[in-house]
C-alpha cells in the first residue's frame, strides 16, 4: 500500500475505531471524547475562517453559545423536544446571527477585526447575562435531552449516552465531509486566493466581500451545531459558554493541531481537552490543579511562539515534509 | 431630571471616560506604533488595582502605594516587552492574540495565586475623602473629581510628549517607518520597549486611581479591556484624539444609559460601536 493510498484510508479507519469505542467503554472515556469530538466541530469551523478564509475571529465562541441558548430556549420544561426542528432551528438562529454580524465585521481588517469580532460576541454576552432571557447569570437547563421520533418510533433517545456519542460522530464526520468538498471547489480555491492575497483577487473580479461573509455564515451555522451538541451535553448552559475564553481556547485548539489543514482541528482538540483533563487532576497535581489555567496560559504562549503550524506542522517537519505555506508571509 | 442629579451624571459620565481614556490610550499607542495588539492589555490594569490594594495595605497610604507601584508596573512593561512581545512585532496577529490570550491566563492564576479570589476595598486618600454639596441631599465627592484632574493632566503631557518632543517626534516616526528611522541610527528597539512600558504604565495606574472606587476583585480587567476595544475602534487605531473623543462619548453614554435605560444599559457601547462601523469603518479619526 502506498503512501497516498494510506493517508486516504486513514480517516475512514479513525472513524471505525471511533466508531466502535462504545462497545469498548461506554461512561467517562467515551463522555471525555464526545466533548472531543463537539469541539473538534468547533474548531474545524474556526479553522474555516482562520486557516482558509485568512479572518481571524476571537468571538466564535458567541455562535456556540447562541446556539445552546436557543435549544434551552426551545426546550418545553420537562418533555423532549424533537430533534428534527430544534437542530436545524438552532442553526438557522446562529447562520442569521453570522450574516448579520459578519455583514458590520467584514468592513474591517487586521487587528480591527479581532477587536470587532471580540466586541460583538461580548454584546451577546451581556445580552444574556444582564436580561432575564435565558436565566441571566445563573444560566438555565435542559431537563429532558432532545429525542428523535418517526411517527410513535424513537429513532434516536439523546438521554442514552452511546446513541448520543453516535449522533456526534456522525456529525462530526458530516462537518468534516461538507468543509472537505466546500475547501475543494472552486468557492475554496477563491477563498484561500483570498487569504493570500486580497486586493489581487478582487482585481480579478471576485466578489471578494460576499464570498468572506459566507465563508463567515457557513463557520457561524457549524459552530451553531457544536454550540447546539454541547448544550444537549451539560444539560445546562450559561453566559460562559459565550464568553471570550471559550473564544481564546478554540482558537488555541486550531492553532495547536495545526490550522488550515481541517483534521489538524480534530487533532488540536483532542490535544486541548487532555491537557485539561490532565493538568486540573487532582490526584497528579494536588492543589496546583485548581491552577491548571496557569500551566495552560504558558503552554499556549509557547505554541505561540514556538510552533505556529501546530502539531500538524511538527509531523511534516519530521518527516522531511515542507511545510504548507507560512501564516507569517 | 433636576439639575443637580443631572450634573452628577455628566461629572460621573466624563470621569469614567477620562480613566477609559488612560486605558485606552495605552492600546491605542501600542496598536498604531508597534501594530501588536495586546489583549492582556485589561490584565495590567487588574496589576495596578491590586498592587495599589496590597501596597497602600501595607504602607497606609493609597499615595505611597502608587508611587511605589508606578516604577514596578513600568519595569514590568519593559520587561515582558523584551521577553515575549518583542518576538511578535513581524509575526501574524493571530499569534499574538495567542500569546496575550495565553498571558491573560498566566495572569489571572497569578493574581489567584498571590492575592486570592476576595473582594477587597481601598480607602480613598484622607486629604480627598470629602464631598461637595451640591443641594441639601446631593453631594459630590472630592475624590472623583481628583481622578478627573489627574487623567486630564495625564492627556495633556502625553500630548506634548507626542507632539511636541524630540522623543514624541522619534516614536511618530518610527510608526511610519521603522527601519528608515533605524537607519538614521535612532535606536528603535529602545523607542519600543519604552512606548510599551508607557502603556502599561498608564493602564495600571488608572487600575490604581480607580481602585477606591471600584473595589479591587477578579475578573476586574476583562470588562474594562472589552470597552476600551470599543474605544479602540470608534476612535480609530493609532489616533490618540480619536480615543479622548471615543473615551468621553463611551463614559456619557454608559453612565447616562445605566440610569435612563437600565435594562439595555450594557449593550449601548456596542450599538454606538456597530453604528459607527457602518458609517466610518476606519473610525472617527482614523485614516481610510
Amino acid at each position: 500500500m502506498n503512501s497516498s493510498r494510506f493517508a486516504q484510508l486513514l480517516p475512514w479507519f479513525v472513524l471505525g475505531l471511533l466508531a466502535l469505542f462504545p462497545l469498548v467503554e461506554n461512561t467517562f472515556y467515551m463522555q471525555l471524547l464526545t466533548k472531543v469530538l463537539i469541539m473538534a466541530i468547533f474548531a474545524m469551523s474556526l479553522d474555516l475562517l482562520v486557516g482558509y478564509t485568512g479572518l481571524v475571529s476571537f468571538g466564535h465562541a458567541a455562535y456556540f453559545g447562541l446556539a445552546g441558548y436557543t435549544l434551552a430556549l426551545m426546550s418545553p420544561g420537562y418533555e423532549a423536544v424533537s430533534l428534527w426542528w430544534s437542530l436545524p432551528a438552532a442553526i438557522v438562529v446562529c447562520a442569521l446571527f453570522a450574516l448579520i454580524t459578519g455583514m458590520l465585521v467584514l468592513r474591517t481588517r487586521g487587528i480591527y477585526f479581532i477587536m470587532v469580532t471580540l466586541a460583538f460576541a461580548q454584546m451577546l454576552f451581556f445580552v444574556f447575562h444582564d436580561t432575564k432571557l435565558g436565566g441571566g447569570s445563573d444560566g438555565a437547563y435542559i431537563y429532558v435531552k432532545p429525542s428523535m421520533r418517526l411517527g410513535d418510533f424513537e429513532l434516536v433517545n439523546l438521554e442514552k449516552a452511546e446513541q448520543f456519542y453516535w449522533l456526534v460522530l456522525f456529525l462530526m464526520a458530516a462537518a468534516y465531509l461538507l468543509l472537505h468538498r466546500v475547501l475543494d471547489s472552486s468557492f475554496g480555491r477563491a477563498l484561500l486566493g483570498i487569504k493570500v492575497n486580497e486586493h489581487r483577487m478582487r482585481a480579478l473580479g471576485f466578489p471578494v466581500f460576499r464570498y468572506q461573509l459566507a465563508s463567515f455564515t457557513l463557520a457561524g451555522s457549524l459552530a451553531g451545531i457544536a454550540g447546539y451538541l454541547a448544550a444537549v451535553q451539560y444539560g445546562f448552559v450559561n453566559p460562559e459558554i459565550l464568553s471570550w475564553h471559550q473564544s481564546g481556547a478554540v482558537l488555541m485548539m486550531v492553532i495547536l493541531g495545526g490550522m488550515g489543514t481541517l483534521y489538524g482541528a480534530v487533532i488540536g482538540s483532542f490535544a486541548f481537552i487532555l491537557l485539561q483533563e490532565v493538568l486540573s487532576n487532582q490526584a497528579w497535581f494536588g492543589a496546583w490543579a485548581k491552577h491548571w489555567q496557569l500551566a495552560m496560559g504558558i503552554l499556549i504562549m509557547l505554541v505561540a511562539l514556538y510552533l505556529p503550524q501546530g502539531l500538524a506542522g511538527l509531523a511534516q517537519k519530521f518527516r522531511g515534509k515542507p511545510v504548507p505555506e507560512s501564516a507569517d508571509d | 431630571m433636576d439639575f443637580a442629579f443631572f450634573l452628577i451624571q455628566l461629572l460621573n459620565g466624563l470621569q469614567y471616560g477620562l480613566l477609559l481614556f488612560l486605558v485606552a490610550s495605552g492600546l491605542t499607542l501600542i496598536f498604531g506604533i508597534m501594530g501588536i495588539i495586546n489583549l492582556a492589555h485589561g490584565s495590567f490594569y487588574m496589576v495596578g488595582a491590586y498592587l495599589a490594594w496590597s501596597l497602600s495595605s501595607l504602607t497606609g497610604s493609597l499615595t505611597v502605594a502608587i508611587l511605589l507601584a508606578i516604577p514596578l508596573t513600568v519595569i514590568l512593561g519593559m520587561g515582558l516587552e523584551r521577553l515575549l512581545f518583542r518576538h511578535l512585532y513581524q509575526r501574524d496577529h493571530l499569534y499574538q492574540v495567542l500569546l496575550t490570550y495565553g498571558l491573560i491566563l498566566v495572569f489571572e492564576e497569578l493574581r489567584s495565586l498571590i492575592w486570592g479570589d476576595d473582594v477587597h476595598g481601598v480607602a480613598v486618600p484622607a486629604l480627598l475623602n470629602a464631598s461637595i454639596p451640591l443641594t441639601e441631599n446631593l453631594s459630590y465627592p472630592v475624590y472623583r473629581l481628583a481622578i478627573s484632574g489627574v487623567c486630564l493632566l495625564l492627556a495633556a503631557a502625553l500630548y506634548l510628549l507626542i507632539q511636541k518632543t524630540r522623543l514624541g517626534m522619534m516614536i511618530r516616526a518610527g510608526a511610519s517607518n521603522r527601519d528608515m528611522v533605524q537607519s538614521l541610527g535612532i535606536d528603535i528597539k529602545l523607542i519600543y520597549t519604552l512606548v510599551f512600558a508607557l502603556g502599561i504604565a498608564l493602564a495600571a495606574f488608572a487600575g490604581m486611581i480607580n481602585a477606591p472606587l471600584s473595589s479591587v476583585f477578579r475578573n476586574l480587567g476583562s470588562h474594562v479591556l472589552i470597552i476600551c476595544f470599543v474605544v479602540v475602534v470608534i476612535g480609530g487605531i493609532g489616533s490618540v484624539k480619536g480615543a479622548m473623543a471615543a473615551s468621553l462619548l463611551i463614559g456619557l453614554a454608559e453612565t447616562f444609559g445605566q440610569v435612563l435605560v437600565p435594562e439595555v444599559a450594557g449593550m449601548i457601547v456596542y450599538v454606538l460601536m456597530a453604528v459607527v462601523l457602518v458609517w466610518r469603518p476606519q473610525g472617527l479619526f482614523g485614516k481610510a
